[in-house]
């Protein structure tokens, strides 16, 4: 894919923000001392007023947003993902999520690629602790287009949600004229019976190349998009468990809490009989490194994708009888 | 203030301690001393400064209290249903199971609750956010919070008030229930807290300090606040936890313990004579 364009989602948030305030009013921003990182500043630069730096205090900003909400207006809270999940969770859980107030969290510098700051800003938590918050909608889009959709399909959302942006560029896949988001629906990308790879953010560019040498080794893979980790697309999990018996979940997130966990529990409250692995960061920290060399060393690449396919299928098939 | 007002206004806050009182005893727990220190200013709140409708708990014009100090629930739910926001016979169902009536405010099922608290440290952010908004908004409408002295240990607290400082929030009172207690034992054996008016001063609020169980001093005060311009307020309110119950003044074992039949009838029947001797004035 080296000559498809790339873009950080990131950026994608700040643009998205920009173009939403000059169609709506109610939308206000806030910022931990991060515009310029989270490209809040760019909505910053449109609309001065309505962009509010909380300084170096996650925890406190998520309150003032809480409270923005209560006054009718749409607040966008960003920071990085470590911060705005993780520093300030029970802020989120009490303040936002518990009385269930209308505020969109946009958390840039998810996961690993967010590269030599080292793993003290690698947030690969963030999935599981939003996710364990009754109401709260959850989501990481996998290129600059669907970013977009997202954040207009959170504004549209009455309801805390939170969004995973990434530093690191990701090819543009989708169509930007023919594209449509929902939230809570999965996306299948390529069709596919012999195994079905579930991904979202970074990984589904991945997922797509994999499935690419999977074909051409005879395997056919369905690879699904899966911006929304909560509410979980069912359905599409059910119908690929079925239909493929096989799956194989990417993520940018610890194999703890995320989206390969959410697709399990759906797998077994059903009981179906499909096999499972998980690509994602195995319950360890991170380390500095440039973000391509970070993602290949932690394998969240379309090689170890590849290679964990290939293991499911020499793995023994136990038929229930 | 009239002394006629004045008296009525302490017979208010008699029946908002014998609410504390009921509703406490009802859950079988709940945190009587922090709201019976804060009995009066919950009641000078609901009953003189705000300007708000309990026939309309939501009214987008309405002044908006958040209980920073969560816990003092009872103290709260007590002045509201006093005002008619909801029945006075339903304070005794507090933290019972299916209540509306949670152990710490929950503004989705009680009316008259602005904002949902129970976590030290938060409402107070919170009620920087109203602020904002409302000021963006040019709302004459104001804010107030109140925190315990104990939950200025918290750091957030002071995250929120260095916010409301930069933003010039005029229209924000924060209140400090000053009982000098929390749980472990007095502020200062805890944690100390040093000079709360000079740490809120330099953080850059416009304080007063005062004797929180005096309603002519608190008319001064939040009178004297709401002239404030470009900064937020801050009232620093000396009290005595457990205030007004005999056996609970300034007993740190009273933070959160509910009175048992006789500790709740003999409560009662010191609230009821202080009640008559104000209705003989
Ligand atoms: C973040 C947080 N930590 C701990 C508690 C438990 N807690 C409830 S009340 C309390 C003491 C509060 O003391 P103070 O603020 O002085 O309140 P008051 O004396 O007025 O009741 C504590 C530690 C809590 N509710 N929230």
């Amino acid at each position: 894919m080296a000559d498809v364009k790339k873009v950080a989602t990131r950026q994608s948030y700040g643009e998205a923000l920009k173009e939403l305030g000059a169609l709506h009013n109610d939308i206000v921003v806030l910022d931990a001392d991060l515009a310029n990182a989270t490209k809040t500043e760019i909505f910053k630069k449109a609309f001065p007023d309505r962009h509010f730096d909380c300084g170096i205090a996650e925890s406190d900003m998520m309150c003032v947003a809480a409270g923005l909400a209560t006054t009718g207006y749409v607040p966008f809270a960003s920071s990085f993902a470590m911060f705005a999940a993780g520093r300030a969770f029970e802020q989120v859980r009490n303040s936002i999520g518990y009385p269930h107030l209308n505020v969109k969290i946009g958390a840039t510098h998810g996961g690993i690629s967010v590269g030599e700051d080292g793993a003290s800003h690698q947030c690969c938590e963030d999935f599981a602790l939003m996710r364990s918050i009754p109401g709260m909608v959850v989501m990481s889009p996998a290129d600059d287009v669907e970013a977009k959709a997202m954040v207009n399909a959170a504004y549209e959302h009455d309801g805390p949600v939170y969004m995973r942006f990434s530093r690191y560029g990701a090819p543009v896949i989708h169509d930007a004229d023919s594209f449509a988001f929902e939230i809570g629906k999965g996306e299948v990308l390529w069709e596919g019976t012999d195994v079905a790879l579930i991904a979202n953010g970074l990984l589904v560019a991945e997922t797509l190349e994999a499935a690419d040498i999977l074909a051409q080794q005879g395997i056919s893979a369905r690879v699904i998009n899966m911006a929304t980790i909560k509410p979980l697309d069912e359905e599409l999990v059910l119908k690929a468990a079925r239909e493929c018996g096989k799956i194989v979940t990417c993520e940018e997130h610890s194999i703890i809490g995320g989206l390969g966990e959410a697709v399990c529990a759906v797998i077994a409250k059903h009981g179906l009989p499909c096999s499972v692995e998980r690509v994602g960061v195995n319950d360890e920290f991170g380390h500095s490194g440039s973000a391509g060399e970070l993602l290949r060393q932690f394998g969240l690449c379309a090689g170890h994708i590849l290679e964990t396919v290939l293991h499911l299928f020499r793995q023994p098939i136990y038929k229930i009888t | 203030m009239t002394k006629e007002e004045e008296i009525t206004l302490r017979k208010t806050a008699c029946k908002v301690r014998i609410g504390v009182l009921t509703a406490t005893h009802g859950a079988k727990a709940g945190h009587p001393g922090g709201s019976l220190s804060a009995a009066d200013v919950f009641t000078y709140l609901y009953f003189k400064e705000l300007n708000i409708d309990p026939q309309n708990p939501k009214w987008e014009g309405r002044d908006r209290f958040v209980l920073s100090k969560g816990h003092t629930a009872p103290g709260l739910y007590a002045a509201l249903a006093y005002r008619g926001f909801f029945p006075v016979d339903d304070l005794p169902t507090l933290r019972h199971i299916d209540s509306y009536l949670q152990g710490h405010p929950n503004m989705d099922t009680v009316p008259g609750v602005d904002m949902s608290t129970g976590s030290l440290g938060q409402g107070v952010s919170c009620a920087c956010g109203m602020a904002l908004g409302l000021k963006k908004q040019g709302s004459a409408a104001r804010v107030y919070t109140l925190l315990g002295d104990g939950e200025l240990q918290e750091g957030q607290v002071w995250e929120a008030l260095m916010f409301a400082a930069h933003y010039r929030l005029d229209n924000l009172c924060v209140i400090i229930d000053h009982n000098g207690l929390q749980i472990d034992g007095p502020n200062e054996k805890v944690m100390g807290l040093g000079s709360i008016p000079d740490k809120l001063q330099a953080f850059g609020l416009n304080v007063f300090q005062i004797d929180g169980h005096d309603f002519q001093a608190m008319e001064k005060a939040f009178g004297a606040a709401r002239q404030v311009k470009s900064k937020p307020s801050a009232i620093v309110l000396e009290t005595t936890k457990g205030k007004g119950v005999s056996y609970m003044e300034g007993q740190v074992g009273w933070h959160g313990k509910a009175p048992n039949d006789e500790e709740y009838t003999r409560g009662m029947a010191e609230l009821s004579a202080q009640l008559a001797e104000l209705e003989a004035v």
